[in-house]
């Protein structure tokens, strides 16, 4: 009984947030993936405070009708991957800038947008375009990712055939405090092919976004992102991964500030020797809630996954950690590895952990942590003793707890630029 | 000039006295050795000296060239001259040795208003440092002190002080679980440090660490006093009678 009523209330919740909203104009591939997910949401309703997979965050202004107004940063720093060579793609309040973005034309890569591919009565973006998003419904439903399928009207969908020479940057600008936008991206790399994405900017003053990642065998994909430290901003985001044999994933994400924030990752291996790292770094004070939620499914042989995820809480800060590695029975000889941790920089700041391991396989290494701590005073009065002031000091010891995840990005060059961001942060508050 | 007048110290958390009125003087260019028995307070000493949290003064004073170090912070008291060579160092995961040591150097110069060292010249300086004390180019590349064995960490602690090049350097049992040779090694390193006007406070249970290190003066300290004074053959009589008879002596 307790459970129809919930089903009831997701329901409605789901009819409220759909009475303003029409499927966007599509051609017959993305009218049918949209309409396929409009039924999906129906069916599942939209979350509510009660469902145990949104315990810790709560949904409620993610899923109302209108987005919360939320006040455009002021930012003195140059965006995070400006110094980089690369091909940049930009959206301001979701909606695709021309002049801003570089020519879409990279060797070995088509890039198209979503607004036009949809038009065409049939597409190769309709074997990724709410397909992973779908298959990742199971065996917990994401209805925020039904949403976006149904009625994103814009983003890219990147059909990578060769390693390609830079990387793609899509760059996300707020400018108005009222924009609720929504972004839906497809990348697919066939065999051996390889690229880097990256996106950084805060996008919105409410942001839902999708990125479908399908690797062909061999292929490699890294993904970078920056959410932008605009205070007021909330997002929710979804990474769906597809991993063919012997291919590579790698995602890392930076957060700073953002009052709400919740990124979800499913990555699902789908044959062997696949590798999937999933990283985030994250820092917030006062009014900032950030939730990192991922699903890993193993279901071929000899893949390995690792998942690693910082976050510094100061200030009344909220952090919140769900992360599940599924084995199913024939996935024999997986490596999975998850750790999540949290520096509390005061008592006021709260993190909850939800680390899950479910193995159905008996020829496995699986192992996860999760700890809270705070700064240890031992090795701060040691930094201290040898003349290092306690907010110098501190920032050390915060930035080498982050490191673990920070040194998840393989590339130097962002590694630094990122680790730098973490160090202004942290300057920023220094007494 | 290290001077310790009357130095009362207590436990915050509770009712406990520890020092109980140590006088002591260290001129400049002077070795000074504290012997004593396990929980006479010399370590104790030590931390009150250098700022470590959980003591509480409730009498007397400590100064250095004649500033208050009581009063000051322990990054002050470090930039003030001050360095205290720990017993036990401490392992700091993720921050790396000369990150570590070049955000020191480069903070007490700035706390002098002396400019900054650069990069190269700061690389130069340590890699002939730690030459002297055979630390190879792959520990100043570790974390602060993680996967040192017990004698790196008492050489990196050497390699600190004469990076940082203070007046006053205080020993806390630097020998403690240190092999023959691995004493020696530090001890050549002190010993290359004594220049005429830096001195040092050497704290330690044994004698052998004095065959090294040669003090001008020994203290003998126990129950939170320092019962005795003399030279260094005081440091023979301990070691050949123990404690009791001197701590009988004075009772």
């Amino acid at each position: 009984m307790a459970r129809a009523q919930l089903l009831a209330a997701k329901r409605a919740a789901a009819e409220t947030r759909l009475a303003e909203l029409r499927l966007p104009e599509g051609g017959g591939w993305a009218r049918r993936a949209r309409e396929a997910a409009l039924a999906r949401l129906r069916e599942s309703g939209l979350p509510g405070r009660r469902d145990e997979y949104w315990r810790f965050t709560r949904p409620d202004t993610l899923i109302a009708p209108e987005a919360p107004a939320a006040a455009v940063a002021k930012v003195d720093e140059a965006p995070v991957f400006d110094a980089l060579e690369r091909l940049k793609i930009v959206f301001v309040d979701g909606v695709f800038d021309a002049q801003a973005s570089d020519d879409l034309s990279l060797e070995g890569v088509s890039i198209e947008r979503l607004s036009t591919a949809a038009k065409a009565d049939l597409h190769w973006a309709r074997d990724v375009y709410g397909v992973l998003e779908a298959r990742g419904q199971s065996p917990v439903e994401r209805p925020l990712a039904a949403l976006n399928t149904a009625f994103a009207e814009d983003g890219v969908l990147i059909n990578v055939s060769h390693p390609t020479s830079k990387p793609i940057n899509l760059i996300y600008c707020h400018e108005s405090e009222s924009s609720d936008a929504m972004l839906h991206h497809v990348v697919r790399l066939a065999p051996g092919a390889a690229l880097t994405l990256l996106e950084n900017g805060p996008a919105a003053a409410r942001f839902n976004k999708v990125l479908e990642v399908d690797l062909g065998e061999g292929a490699r994909f890294d993904h970078v992102r920056a959410q932008g430290s605009d205070r007021a901003r909330r997002a929710v985001t979804h990474v769906f991964a597809r991993l063919a044999a012997q291919s590579r994933f790698k995602s890392f994400t930076l957060t700073v500030n953002g009052v709400l924030t919740r990124n979800e990752c499913v990555v699902e291996f789908a044959g062997e020797g696949a590798v999937a790292h999933v990283a985030g770094a994250c820092v917030g004070d006062g009014a900032f809630h950030h939730d990192d939620t991922v699903f890993i499914t193993h279901d071929a042989v000899g893949c390995e996954s690792r998942q690693v995820f910082k976050k510094v809480l100061r200030d009344g800060a909220e952090g919140v950690f769900q992360g599940k590695i599924l084995v199913r029975p024939d996935a024999q000889k997986t490596d999975g590895y998850q750790i999540s941790q949290a520096l509390l920089l005061d008592g006021d700041s709260q993190f909850f952990a939800k680390p899950e391991l479910e193995i159905h396989a008996d020829d496995v290494i699986c192992s996860h942590g999760s700890t809270i701590g705070a700064i240890d005073e031992e090795a701060l009065f040691y930094l201290r003793s040898r003349g290092v002031p306690r907010h110098l000091a501190s920032d050390l010891l915060t930035l080498a707890f982050l490191a673990e995840a920070t040194q998840e990005v393989e590339d130097a060059r962002l590694r630094e630029e990122l680790t730098d961001r973490l160090d202004a942060w942290l300057a920023r508050r220094r007494d | 000039m290290l001077e310790i007048n009357d130095l009362h110290v207590k436990l915050e958390e509770e009712d406990k006295a520890i020092l109980k009125g140590v006088t002591l003087a260290v001129p400049d260019g002077k070795v000074h050795a504290i012997m004593g028995p396990n929980g006479s307070g010399k370590s104790t000493l030590s931390y009150v000296l250098s700022g470590r949290g959980g003591y509480q003064v409730t009498d007397g004073s400590a100064t250095l060239d004649g500033q208050d170090l009581l009063g000051m912070e322990v990054e002050e008291r470090a930039a003030a001259g001050l360095f205290l060579a720990f017993q036990y160092p401490v392992e700091i995961p993720g921050v790396g040795n000369m990150t570590f040591l070049r955000t020191a150097l480069n903070a007490q110069r700035k706390a002098r208003g002396e400019e900054e060292i650069s990069a190269t010249e700061f690389l130069k300086l340590v890699r002939e440092k730690a030459k002297r004390l055979e630390i190879d180019a792959d520990m100043l590349k570790r974390p602060v002190n993680m996967g040192f064995s017990g004698g790196e960490k008492k050489r990196n602690e050497i390699l600190q002080m004469s990076v940082l090049e203070p007046k006053m350097c205080i020993l806390d049992e630097t020998d403690s679980g240190l092999d023959v040779d691995a004493m020696k090694l530090v001890a050549k390193g002190v010993n290359a440090l004594r220049d005429g006007t830096r001195s040092f406070l050497v704290i330690t249970h044994y004698q052998r660490l004095l065959d090294h290190i040669v003090p001008d003066v020994v203290h003998i300290m126990a129950a939170g006093r320092i019962i005795r004074s003399g030279g260094p053959e005081l440091a023979l009589e301990v070691e050949e009678n123990g404690y009791a008879d001197i701590l009988g002596e004075v009772a």
